[in-house]
């Protein structure tokens, strides 16, 4: 349905090209259930995220130089003599942390409200690909500064791919561009660093795409029944993550103005050096649960394939948990090994870091038989064997006792279209 | 007033902070070391830099470090951060003599130092500082402030740190014993002398005092732009505290006919 517009240029265009139609029914009008909680916050936040790595990235590449005898170097020129280059460069690094932060929240929430089943499994998957390209984009650009960390951490992460049997040794070769972690990899990383944030754009494109086709779950996780458990998204949603993106900026502009190198490594502010390894090699924050599943696999390739299978279990997740019953609220099992599993990746986070040894790694071992456990056994087990409680019948039912109270929310809106 | 602003500051800092303390904290790898914390004038959100401290400092890197360890990612413009007029800054960069060119007859040539130029490290190269110091490569200061687990603290606790050693422990000829180092061995003989520099403002130059002064000095240069940054994080945090409570407000108003 073409929306109308009072300005005759808008309509001129929208008339030929249907930009303004569609941005008013998917941004505005776009129906939402009306009783979507916080947690929901996370996707627009995520979005934002993006698109603040994106400029600031985009301005550091202005003053980058990607060669191992001049990256340190250019980046102390940012942090110095660029102007605010110290600001550009501190959002850019702690964006990366706070853009890991708000999507694995979101990605938390779908697991507990059953946001990945039917018939948003393909939503579902295309976030676990957006995480994935991100893990790569994080990954290459913290190699880009060519520190102690960047240098050990590229050396250490690309030569898991030797693991693999037969071409393994090609392949690291392959990835290098020569016999060792160097100027060939630095350049490669650089252009991979910037290519693929546009590739995750694409795909959250793609995402969104799938979103609207059946709009979001919501807390209840039941189907929406009618427009009575529907707001349009704008203006109700549009005030509520404008909210929420205040209280994330306030958390984001914490750290980068008191406590910018927080969530970094001091080792990295030592230029990169191939004959010095550093006495504990720790990836960012964000890769330690998958680090420690790799550590606590005691075969090289098998701790590649199950760190690798941490991810791809995400994958055919919409199929190993069958239980109809989408939301955790009415799971009562589900919901205790819910809390299980987040403290199970808190375990997995904390273990990362530690040195492997010592009760360290029995303990990773356990947390990460236990990681799979949770997905591979234990929900498919409560798909069976679990009673859910009653589930409302619908969205305003038991936020309205009936819906009465709902007529004035839809009718204040429509009355300014 | 200010300390209103401080709470409100503060409780956004703690309120994020614990947040992520939780995911974060592992991946600082855990330091054998106990690092005591000193009473630094630019630490906390109103931070700012002692300018004396600072010169002072300055002054101990000259006279001391200087000898052995560069500051390359420092221009000697920069001291104008310290307090030091053109004129001041165009005399310390001259006593130093740069490599410049190559000129018209294609030669390099050795001119003073300019305020434009990098601080004049002590050695050519690695292999120099190697080959001057025993095979130890004295590391560039610029920025080891920030490269080290507990920074301007752990320089301090390094600096203050040598002691005689425990008569079980045999420390081999070229190294000494110091408490702030990892493995209490390090090669860097004890710079520091009670009265090893005097100090133009009459500030007793004891060890402590040195140590703390040089340590500011080398945070200031580990950061140049940390009281701009601190500045600038108290009113966008302050502002965005405002806005997000407007934003809250607005959400309620618009919400209230939903519920």
């Amino acid at each position: 349905m073409a929306a109308k517009f009072d300005n005759p240029i808008v309509r001129w265009i929208d008339h030929r090209l249907p930009i303004f139609s569609f941005m008013h029914h998917e941004l505005h009008e776009y129906p939402t259930p009306k009783n979507l909680n916080y947690w929901w916050n996370f996707g627009s936040l995520a979005g934002i995220a993006l698109v603040i790595m994106l400029v600031s990235g985009i301005t550091l590449a202005m003053h980058y130089t990607p060669h191992v005898d001049y990256a340190f170097d250019s980046v102390e020129r940012i942090m110095r003599d660029v102007n605010y280059g110290w600001l550009i460069r501190y959002i850019h690094m702690n964006g990366a942390s706070f853009f890991f932060i708000v999507v694995y929240i979101h990605i938390f929430r779908g697991l507990y409200y059953g946001s990945y089943k039917a018939p948003r499994e393909l939503l579902w998957m295309l976030g676990v690909v957006i995480m994935l390209l991100m893990m790569a984009t994080a990954f290459m650009g913290y190699v880009l500064p060519w520190g102690q960390m960047s240098f050990w951490g590229a050396t250490v992460i690309t030569n898991l791919f030797s693991a693999i049997p037969v071409v393994g040794e090609s392949i690291v070769t392959w990835l290098w561009g020569g016999f060792a972690v160097d100027n060939a990899t630095l350049n490669r990383f650089f252009s991979l660093h910037y290519l693929l944030p546009f590739v995750i754009v694409g795909v959250v494109v793609l995402h969104l795409v799938a979103l609207h086709r059946f709009g979001s779950n919501n807390p209840l996780g039941i189907d929406v029944k009618g427009p009575k458990d529907q707001i349009p998204f704008h203006p109700y949603y549009t005030v509520k993550d404008a909210f929420g993106l205040g209280v994330f900026l306030i958390a984001f502009a914490a750290f980068v103005f008191f406590a910018p190198n927080f969530m970094g490594h001091p080792d990295n502010y030592i230029p990169a050096d191939p004959l010095v390894t550093p006495a504990h090699i720790v990836p960012e924050w964000y890769f330690l649960p998958f680090y420690a599943i790799l550590r606590a696999i005691p075969d090289k390739l098998g701790g590649v394939l199950f760190m690798f299978g941490a991810i791809a279990v995400l994958f055919i997740l919409p199929w190993l948990d069958r239980s109809p019953v989408r939301s955790g609220q009415f799971r009562p099992i589900f919901k205790i090994f819910f809390w299980i599993l987040v403290i199970d990746v808190v375990a997995l986070t904390y273990l990362g870091g530690k040195p492997p040894e010592g009760w360290y790694v029995l303990a990773s071992r356990l947390a990460t038989a236990y990681y799979f456990i949770h997905f591979l056994v234990i929900l498919p087990l409560l798909s069976v064997f679990e009673t859910p409680r009653q589930l409302p019948k619908s969205i305003s039912e038991p936020v309205t006792g009936g819906g009465a109270g709902f007529a004035g929310a839809t009718a204040a809106p429509r009355e300014k279209v | 007033m200010i300390a209103r602003i401080k709470t409100l500051a503060g409780a956004g800092l703690v309120a994020s902070a614990l947040a992520v303390a939780a995911l974060s904290g592992p991946a600082q790898a855990a330091g054998e070391l106990h690092i005591e914390a000193q009473d630094w004038s630019f630490s906390g959100v109103f931070g700012t830099f002692d300018r004396a401290s600072l010169q002072r400092g300055l002054q101990v890197y000259q006279n001391v470090c200087a000898s052995c360890h560069g500051l390359k990612f420092v221009a000697y413009r920069n001291l104008a951060d310290l307090g030091y007029g053109e004129d001041e800054i165009k005399a310390i960069a001259a006593e130093k003599q740069v490599t410049d060119g190559p000129n018209d007859e294609g030669e390099m040539f050795e001119r003073p130092g300019k305020p434009s130029d990098r601080f004049v490290s002590p050695f050519a190269n690695d292999n120099a500082a190697r080959a001057a110091n025993g095979g130890a490569l004295p590391p560039d200061l610029s920025l080891i402030v920030d490269a080290r687990v507990g920074g301007a603290d752990y320089l301090y606790g390094l600096l203050t740190g040598y002691k005689d050693a425990p008569a079980d422990m045999k420390v081999p000829d070229g190294m000494y014993y110091n408490t702030g180092f990892a493995g209490h061995q390090i090669a860097m003989p004890p710079p520091l002398f009670p009265d090893g520099v005097t100090y133009g403002d009459g500030t007793p130059a004891t060890i402590a005092q040195q140590a703390k002064d040089v340590s500011a000095f080398l945070a200031w240069a580990s950061e140049p732009n940390l009281e701009q940054r601190k500045r600038a994080g108290v009113m966008s945090i302050l502002f965005l505290l405002v806005f997000t409570g407007l934003l809250y407000a607005t959400k309620r108003k618009i919400w209230a006919a939903v519920h």
